[in-house]
């Protein structure tokens, strides 16, 4: 199953480290990556696969938001068919 | 590998963070035909039952949904069978026991609402129609979940302007028997021309005969996110606006479609439809009244503003009905007063009058939604606007509805707070001059000629 994880945040240094290092510690493979800085805002949006993830899906998005929240990040985790069904026909 | 544009990904986010996208409701249908029995209390035992059984993984499966999408699913609701059919066959004079069946099966799967306490007398009425629709005041008044709704006309039936005279009646007993809360009762009980028998939303759902065992229907939303796009293309043409719309609430409806059938795959419970409404909030940025003033007009309720509503109603039909494999429900722009921060705006400003939005309810989905009249408003008033609305959905065929609220102590220029996605309804005038004499008549108004239209 296949998910998109989006970042949004005020730039700091090592955003892409620390989300890459928790999906990797639960073994979620990294498709795609890109990032870029809007209005100050870092933006970063993962093409990811969590089939192998040893955490069940809700739990590991809460844990992302949860992270992301300390690093006073917008961090969440959603399967990717949401955004297939609302911009693909 | 197919990347997302990440733009297409920052908007679905800014839609659901910052333009109140939402799915409004899963709502299970649950058949209780086979719960009847002669002992009512056999009876309210398998009505419990059925719905503890049927409905015990419908919240969680809807909070699963909702973090696996990333997409709010606001209410989880269960609709059954109208339970006048249900409790005709029971041996007893008193119906309340069936309310507090649905409510406690309600609490046991934890929805936020139920509804189906319901009977359907568009031609005539049986004992059982009777008695149901004596229980509903205090069904309304000891219950907290439990909803309420009668269809008192169709456009193959005509009127049945006895309904009509009873439920002036029980609106008013509704509201004194919640007068501590406001008159909170009415605002769980829909007056109906046209009922429809998979309406995912309260306070008018009930699971129609002529469905399955089960069904899921899902209820989507979105006004914020069309009012957004409209911002979008100010001072364009209407054929720009008429297709702003449609884009917009196809993909808000494919979002619906999705969690409908994810909902149904991990249920076990057949799809029933999506219903395509624009249902508004209180909450600032989630309002049907600011769509319609964002397409020009000053302040919803002038002149204008049934055309506005018009293009918006059929707009969203046009493009969510490609979105979604079934559509059904009521499917339109909702114009609930005290559910819609514009249009309570709209009301206390005078702009927005009670014959206004009897006119708009002729273009748009329901009809005289969550509306406060002052507590004095006779019965036979109050079952002079439900004829009045009755006979514009008659002769359009169409659904439309009464929710109103005589709220007990207050008066035009008070307001009447409900709270939560309920809001809050300014109270608004009605004509003083007496309908008694017409409401006294009784019988039925005829079923209206199908051609010569004009």
């Amino acid at each position: 199953m296949r998910a998109i994880v989006t970042v949004i945040g005020k730039d700091t240094v090592g955003i892409i480290a620390s989300v890459c290092a928790l999906l990797s510690q639960h073994r979620v493979n990294v498709l795609d990556i890109s990032q870029t800085i809007l209005q100050e805002y870092f933006t970063m949006i993962m093409l990811v696969d969590v089939r192998e993830s040893d955490l069940p899906f809700a739990d590991l998005a809460a844990l992302l938001k949860g992270e992301g929240e300390a690093a006073g990040l917008d961090i969440r985790m959603q399967r990717e068919d949401i955004f297939n069904a609302m911009h693909r026909i | 590998m197919p990347m997302f544009n990440n733009n297409e990904i920052l908007d679905t986010i800014h839609m659901i963070d910052q333009q109140h996208l939402d799915v409004r409701t899963i709502t299970m249908g649950i058949s209780l035909l086979d719960c009847c029995d002669p002992d009512p209390k056999a009876a309210c035992r398998k009505i419990y039952d059925k719905i503890a059984r049927s409905a015990q993984d419908l919240v969680k499966t809807g909070q699963d949904i909702e973090a696996e999408f990333g997409i709010p699913i606001v209410n989880k609701r269960v609709s059954v069978t109208p339970m006048a059919l249900v409790a005709g066959a029971s041996d007893t004079e008193d119906y309340l026991p069936f309310a507090q069946a649905m409510d406690d099966a309600a609490r046991a799967v934890g929805v936020n609402f139920i509804g189906g306490f319901s009977a359907l007398v568009q031609k005539g009425m049986t004992p059982a129609d009777r008695r149901l629709i004596a229980a509903i005041p205090e069904a309304l008044a000891a219950t907290e979940l439990v909803c309420s709704s009668v269809n008192v006309g169709s456009t193959r039936a005509g009127i049945n302007m006895d309904a009509v005279a009873l439920m002036g009646q029980t609106v008013k007993k509704a509201a004194e028997l919640t007068a501590d809360r406001g008159g909170f009762g009415c605002a769980k009980l829909v007056i109906f021309c046209n009922a429809v028998e998979d309406n995912p939303f309260m306070a008018g759902a009930f699971h129609g005969v002529g469905e399955g065992d089960r069904v899921i229907n899902v209820g989507v939303s979105g006004p914020g996110v069309v009012y957004h796009a409209l911002q979008a293309v100010k001072g364009e043409g209407f054929d720009v606006v008429a297709e702003t719309v449609k884009k917009t609430a196809f993909r808000v409806t494919r979002m619906g479609q999705l969690v409908a059938q994810e909902a149904s795959r991990r249920l076990g419970v057949p799809f029933g439809i999506v219903d395509l409404s624009l249902a508004p909030t209180p909450a600032v940025g989630d309002s049907v009244a600011r769509i319609l003033e964002e397409m020009g007009l000053e302040t919803c309720g002038t002149h204008g503003t049934t055309a506005a509503l018009a293009l918006l109603n059929d707009a969203v039909k046009k493009g969510g009905v490609m979105a979604s494999s079934s559509v059904g429900g009521l499917s339109g722009a909702f114009i609930p007063v005290s559910e819609d921060e514009g249009m309570i705006a709209a009301a206390r400003s005078g702009t927005l009058c009670l014959d206004k939005l009897e006119a708009m309810t002729c273009v748009c989905s329901v009809g005289l939604d969550m509306i406060a009249v002052p507590g004095h408003t006779p019965a036979e008033t109050i079952a002079a606007i439900i004829a009045d609305e009755a006979a514009i959905g008659m002769v359009n065929h169409k659904t439309t509805a009464v929710r109103i609220i005589p709220a007990p102590g207050k008066d035009v220029g008070d307001t009447v707070e409900f709270g939560g996605l309920l809001g809050a309804a300014p109270v608004m005038p009605v004509h003083g001059e007496s309908s008694a004499d017409f409401i006294a008549r009784g019988g039925r108004i005829p079923a209206p000629l199908q051609s010569l239209k004009n």
